[in-house]
């Protein structure tokens, strides 16, 4: 459930740099930016790690804030770019493991084989595209809401969608798999 | 591409990647906001190199040509 909007008076402290809205703002919106988060990193423990980053950022970011179009939308774009940086640089740094987590009910159409190589083609799709796939396609997140996140528009988000599972149709034929 | 492959491209991302959903409301398992405090006392990081040598750059191009200096303006 999203966190309620916070009173006027807290978000206007916050824009004047204090401290203490500061921490009212991070108690009820941490839960949130986090989950919003894992959705798109899929680790928990960078998306602790990337929250943090997101409220530092915010933080920094506060005399630009506008109280009057409300917090979360705000905090949840600024969490997006966040973890889209995170990554573009997994992506430059780091491979994928071997051993990813398997679905709670793995879909019994679907190889192991098949699981890793459609995970690792995924990964190695641009980031942009990749996030909007991610809340779109596997956490179902409606495109409005997306393209919010991202500051982008819907269709621009439908296009991300399509070009993501353009490219991995490609990455998979090439790696011998037959969508 | 045609709806049947979007819909089985779909199919293979969701039996790889399970959704994370509404459980992420709980998965927060600690306070972060020690971990903030830490991060707001830290010292703001170094300006790199880098950015004084492009300050430096743009600085000597202003001085050397100032012919420039509009179509610096014309670009900010």
């Amino acid at each position: 459930m999203p966190a309620p909007e916070p009173p006027f008076h807290v978000l206007m402290q916050f824009c004047h740099g204090d401290q203490n809205a500061f921490e009212t703002l991070f108690r009820q919106h941490q839960r949130e930016v986090y989950g919003w988060i894992l959705r798109i990193v899929r680790d928990p423990a960078a998306a602790e790690d990337l929250t943090i980053e997101a409220f530092w950022r915010i933080y920094r970011a506060r005399a630009r804030f506008d109280p009057a179009r409300g917090f979360a939308p705000w905090a949840r774009r600024i969490a997006t770019n966040a973890a889209l940086d995170h990554l573009k640089a997994a992506r430059r740094e780091t491979e994928l493991p071997d051993d990813l987590p398997s679905p709670s009910l793995p879909d019994p159409g679907i190889t192991d084989g098949v699981r890793r190589e459609t995970a690792r083609a995924f990964r190695r799709l641009p980031p942009k595209l990749q996030i909007a796939a991610t809340l779109a396609l596997i956490e179902e997140q409606p495109y409005k809401e997306i393209a919010h996140a991202l500051g982008i528009s819907p269709g621009a988000v439908k296009l991300r969608v399509f070009r993501a599972t353009h490219l991995l149709r490609k990455q998979l034929r090439r790696r011998g798999i037959e969508p | 591409m045609k709806e049947h492959e979007r819909k089985r491209i779909e199919q293979l991302l969701k039996g790889s990647f399970p959704a994370i959903g509404a459980a992420v409301d709980t998965g927060l398992r600690h306070d972060l906001w020690p971990g903030m405090l830490k991060r707001l006392d830290e010292p703001p990081p170094p300006v790199p190199w880098f950015d004084w040598a492009l300050l430096a750059a743009v600085g000597a191009l202003l001085v050397f040509f100032p012919g420039a200096i509009p179509v610096l303006l014309y670009h900010l």
